[in-house]
């Protein structure tokens, strides 16, 4: 089974899907994600499937799956990159995504992510100390 | 149906001696059909390859006009109906031309006194009516293809995606809508959203006389289909008919924004891409 690499980038995780998604995969990638929160208390996770073709039904509920584990250690999803294709089917399956934030791309994404660690700090924090700051 | 071994096709026969005879008048009697809009010489030599293809199967009654032994014949009378499609006649003046023939055969034979003959004569009028037929067939066919192209064209000229500003997309939406269109429209604009990078998106249904159920379940799919890629989308230019009949049908528009016309849905991008327009201060008067 092929497991997914989860990546720290200052306080976000980055999971970015390169191969076809199995069942077992996404129940392996949903424990890792969980350990690696709790571990790093990051405050973000970009999940990046712009390499991603074919979604069904199971690997649509990851993702809400995912933002819920997320939100249990205060940190905030967003989902990257989705083509077109992907987005007609999860709709078409009915699929909504409710809870999860979504942007075009990984730049945008990350972008979402210091606006919501901003507003979740208070404005008045020192900027430097951002580790996102500095890599945007 | 075939005539017994040894004895030969007496119709074929007569209709061979007197190939040139039988053109001759057949000519003359399409051409008042066609009231001079085809050459003479044109239908001549069309009819001579006609009446050389058939003469083979002219023995057969046509019933049947799926065997290969009709198959030339049938290829020769499709191409002729094309050509004539193209040019503009009606389906019974190419089709009137084919049943022209059973006249002339008619009066042919009308000295013979064969009783043999004249059951030949049934079977061969019989193939003609089959042929006909045929010719109408090809011609309905040519024009459904004809059809179904232009419509598809249509289905592409209409749906273009207008770039409104940097990051802001807008689709126009004209005339009717239906499930392939709106497919269309989605995949366009979604495909539109990625290249571009664009965060806004406008669908303006300004030009869209009748919304109902399912069109509004069509454009609700495409705004969540857009939010899934992390892009906004605003629907515009609902007209007051419209909107009576959206409450009136109870369908809920939800979270989903909604701007009265195509300006304020573009004010609404702006301001959400941090774009403010402000009039520029009154030049002084020199």
């Amino acid at each position: 089974m092929e497991r997914v690499p989860i990546l720290k980038i200052g306080g976000v995780l980055l999971v970015s899907i390169q191969i076809d998604l199995q069942d077992q995969s996404v129940l392996a990638l949903q424990e890792d994600l969980a350990e690696k929160i709790s571990t790093t208390g990051a405050h973000g996770v970009v999940i990046d499937i712009s390499a991603v073709e074919i979604v069904d039904s199971f690997i649509g509920r990851m993702f809400a799956t995912i933002a819920s584990i997320s939100q249990l250690f205060d940190a905030d999803t967003v989902v990257v990159g989705m083509r077109p294709a992907v987005a007609i089917t999860l709709v078409e399956l009915g699929l909504t995504l409710g809870g999860v934030r979504t942007a075009l791309d990984l730049e945008r994404g990350m972008k979402i992510l210091r606006v919501l660690g901003e507003q979740r700090r208070g404005p008045s924090s020192d900027e430097d100390a951002d580790p996102l700051r500095a890599l945007l | 149906m075939v005539a017994e071994a040894g004895h030969a096709h007496r119709l074929t026969e007569l209709l061979r001696e007197n190939v040139d005879r039988l053109i001759e008048e057949w000519v003359t009697s399409a051409a008042v059909v066609l009231r001079g809009r085809s050459v003479r010489a044109e239908l001549e030599s069309e009819f001579r390859e006609f009446l050389a293809t058939l003469l083979p199967v002219a023995d057969g009654d046509g019933r049947n006009l799926s065997g290969a032994e009709y198959a030339e014949i049938k290829a020769l009378l499709e191409e002729f109906s094309r050509s004539r499609a193209r040019q503009g006649f009606t389906p019974s003046e190419t089709a009137s031309s084919v049943f022209a023939l059973k006249r002339i055969v008619f009066e042919l034979t009308e000295q013979e006194e064969d009783p043999e003959l004249f059951r030949e004569l049934m079977r061969f009028s019989t193939l003609l009516d089959a042929l006909g037929l045929w010719t109408f067939e090809t011609y309905a066919r040519a024009r459904e293809e004809i059809i179904q192209e232009q419509s598809e064209q249509l289905l592409e000229l209409t749906t273009p995606v207008v770039k409104l500003w940097e990051g802001v997309l807008a689709v126009p939406l004209v005339g009717t809508l239906d499930s392939a269109r709106t497919q269309v429209v989605m995949e366009k604009l979604l495909e539109a959203l990625v290249e571009t990078g664009s965060e806004h998106a406008i669908i303006d249904i300004t030009g869209v006389l009748a919304v109902d159920t399912q069109v509004a379940q069509h454009l609700l799919k495409t705004v969540v289909a857009a939010r899934l890629m992390g892009a906004e989308c605003t629907i515009s230019g609902i007209r007051p008919q419209i909107a009576q009949t959206i409450v009136a049908l109870g369908i809920e528009f939800g979270d989903i924004t909604t701007k009265s016309s195509l300006a304020d849905a573009l004010r609404h991008a702006l301001r959400r891409e941090g774009i403010d327009v402000v009039r520029r201060a009154e030049r002084r008067t020199v």
